[in-house]
């Protein structure tokens, strides 16, 4: 990765505030929080439940809009684009992986990793062949025909992986990937994650409660608490060959 | 995403929970079934009132009379005419005249007299009609038992199916069918017939025709004279018609029709020569009415007002049609109406369904939002499964819709053999009426899927994502 690329801010969030209203009640959930993530980072936000760090990685990924401030990912504020807009940036720019997985029940594997480029009305050849490479690519060229519910928790999240890359995003937002995984399970995961940060140069923001994990993979820590960021550190995260290693311990 | 995914995945939505999607295509098939079948109703109605009329061979038919006539079918226009006395009289250059009006086919002359027949040495008393050659393809003749007229001289005669009971000493029954008809026909094919009738004879010294035939307003009355005589004719029974060529004419129906050559050939006196003696003293001519056939019922109007405006009478079956039309296209409505009344609960149906599968499938679309669908997309997605319950629920719709309809066309058709009626086709369901049904479901079914799919399409994908 050249260095200039990795200097250039990828998602820049000023004072960003999201504020609900429960009845009389005014949850600030984000409150101005004012941070920067350069192309090709790898970030962990880590905090306690409640902390406003999902509700961050949803206003990075255009799930969410901010009650007020803005981010911008790749010289766009998101705050400013239309519905449309919103989806297309979905569509191209972020990949995202969740705690529980959110594959769709009712369909295969393959249908769960193509279903993105469905809606990039991508022509069904290419679509078939570039799910195949994808689920080739995270180890599940086998089960490519079975549907969620008869996978292991980690085939699932590695299929999920599968479908967050399928139209090559520059973003990758994983929220709590590893929390219904068991730890070798996790690791395996984990590494993945850092695979396609390493070789395809893709920015990574990861939202934790496991510092161990972050410490792990990421090469800067973010910290929030009520909503707000209380700290920040650089890391260094130990070498794609010492977590196999470790993982495997 | 494209139609075909689209379609795809609707399809693939609607096989998920199949039970409910089902049950409310079913729901939209029983709606579309009961459209199809008072729509199909009305038609085939409306249908049986105008083959009934078609087959009267009247329907591009108009017949003309002079305003001298005072028995005239039309009176409406009386007030804006000239008085009877001063009208034209109905005569061949007349003829040669309307014949040349734009849209008409021919105009032939209405020869028709009362005389008496003898068959079996027995005598019967009838109207008769002379018939041109082209009345061979009317409707009537059709199901004729036996043949057409070989010439349009030919001493033969084609028989009304009552007045071939009437010869035979049979008392009519109603519902007469084919098969009756050959019965009656096969004893009196070949069979002869005399008839007796009043021949006119120009009498001698009566001047020659001018070329004009009628004399004029100034001409003097005086030396006009003509004798009757009492002729008779052979005539060949070649067959004999179950239907009516001329149900419009009420009273003056004939019984036995002859050759029109045949018919002006014989120079029958007629009614209307006693009444113009003093204007048609020779031996031309003078018709009581024209009938005027028309190249496309459609033209049945302008020829109409064309031969009005020439100053004479004129009727055709359209002015009886028209009130028909009116009365089923009100009755179509009417029907429409009740029978969209169980497309209308099917379109509460889908509404609840579809409403229901957001709630159920809520999770599923904000995980489509968070990997990129758009509000279009989803949108589009609950659409399409609309739109495919309807064109689903509309194609056995109609096929429900049609069966029915088969079943009590059946079942009034049992009824009316057992009334000695003969069949009749109560029930048509065109292919417009198919086609319609079937895009009238799908509209439907997409007007449901409007609440429904935009509430999909404005769910928030964050609070999508959390619901379990």
């Amino acid at each position: 990765m050249n260095d200039a690329a990795a200097s250039a801010p990828a998602i820049h969030a000023e004072q960003l505030c999201r504020h609900y209203r429960m009845g009389e009640t005014l949850i600030r959930a984000v409150d101005g929080i004012t941070l920067t993530v350069r192309a090709g980072e790898f970030v962990a936000l880590l905090g306690s439940s409640g902390s406003g760090k999902s509700s961050v990685l949803n206003l990075i990924a255009g799930l969410d809009r901010p009650t007020s401030g803005s981010v911008i990912v790749n010289d766009r504020d998101l705050a400013q684009l239309s519905r449309e807009d919103l989806a297309h940036y979905r569509l191209h720019t972020v990949g995202m992986v969740f705690q529980s997985f959110n594959l769709i029940a009712s369909m295969t594997l393959a249908e769960n990793v193509e279903l993105p480029m469905r809606f990039a009305e991508v022509d069904r050849g290419k679509r078939d062949s570039l799910a195949r490479e994808a689920l080739t690519r995270v180890g599940l060229q086998a089960r490519m025909n079975h549907r969620p519910s008869e996978l292991s928790g980690g085939e699932q999240q590695r299929a999920a992986l599968a479908r967050a890359l399928i139209n090559r995003p520059k973003l990758l937002l994983a929220d709590e990937p590893t929390g219904n995984l068991d730890s070798r399970t996790g690791t395996e995961i984990m590494n993945m994650v850092r695979e396609f940060n390493q070789e395809l140069g893709m920015t990574v923001v990861m939202v934790t409660h496991e510092r161990s994990l972050a410490e792990r993979y990421a090469q800067r820590l973010i910290f929030l608490a009520d909503g707000k960021l209380v700290g920040e550190e650089s890391n260094s995260p130990v070498t794609a060959h010492a977590s196999t290693e470790g993982g495997r311990a | 995403m494209k139609l075909p995914d689209l379609t795809e995945l609707a399809l693939r939505n609607l096989r998920e929970s199949l039970l409910r999607n089902s049950l409310t295509t079913i729901g939209i098939s029983v709606g579309v079934a009961s459209l199809v079948a008072m729509l199909s109703l009305g038609i085939g109605l409306q249908q049986l009132a105008s083959r009934r009329l078609m087959k009267s061979g009247l329907f591009d038919t108009v017949v003309v009379t002079s305003r001298r006539d005072l028995r005239n079918f039309g009176r409406d226009d009386e007030r804006n005419a000239p008085a009877p006395g001063e009208s034209r009289i109905l005569d061949e250059p007349t003829r040669e005249e309307i014949e040349r009006l734009p849209n008409v086919l021919e105009a032939y002359p209405d020869i028709r007299f009362i005389t008496e027949l003898r068959y079996d040495d027995k005598p019967h008393l009838t109207t008769i009609a002379a018939l041109p050659a082209s009345a061979k393809s009317n409707d009537a003749f059709e199901t004729v038992q036996g043949q057409f007229f070989s010439s349009d001289t030919a001493p033969e005669a084609i028989l009304q199916k009552a007045f071939a009971e009437e010869l035979l000493g049979k008392t009519p029954r109603r519902g007469l069918d084919e098969t009756n008809v050959k019965e009656l026909a096969a004893p009196l094919l070949g069979k002869e017939l005399i008839m007796r009738y009043a021949q006119r004879e120009p009498a001698p010294g009566t001047p020659a025709p001018d070329g004009k035939n009628a004399a004029s307003e100034d001409q003097p009355l005086a030396g006009a004279a003509y004798s009757v005589v009492s002729r008779e004719q052979k005539l060949k029974i070649i067959g004999v018609a179950d239907l009516d060529p001329e149900s419009m004419r009420g009273p003056t129906r004939a019984r036995v029709f002859l050759p029109l050559g045949l018919a002006e050939s014989l120079h029958v006196m007629q009614p209307t020569d006693l009444r113009e003696t003093s204007r048609a003293a020779t031996d031309q001519p003078l018709y009581s009415a024209v009938s005027v056939r028309v190249k496309d019922p459609s033209k049945i109007q302008a020829v109409e007002d064309a031969v009005k405006k020439m100053g004479f009478n004129a009727f055709s079956i359209l002015d009886a049609s028209k009130s028909i039309q009116q009365f089923f296209s009100v009755l179509d409505v009417f029907l429409g109406i009740f029978g969209s009344l169980a497309l209308a609960v099917a379109f509460i149906g889908i509404v609840n369904t579809l409403v229901m599968a957001i709630l159920e499938r809520r999770r599923e679309i904000g995980i489509m939002k968070a990997i990129g669908a758009s509000d279009g997309d989803v949108k589009k997605l609950f659409f399409a499964e609309a739109g495919a319950m309807g064109i689903l629920g509309g194609v056995i719709g109609v096929a429900l819709g049609w069966a029915i309809g088969q079943v009590i066309n059946l079942g009034t058709n049992i009824y009316l053999k057992s009334q000695s009626f003969p069949p009749e086709h109560f029930w048509s369901v065109p292919l417009w009426l198919v086609a319609f049904a079937v895009l009238f479901s799908f509209l439907v079914s997409l007007a449901a899927g409007l609440y429904p799919a935009a509430r999909a399409a404005r769910l928030d994908p964050v609070q999508a994502l959390r619901y379990e």
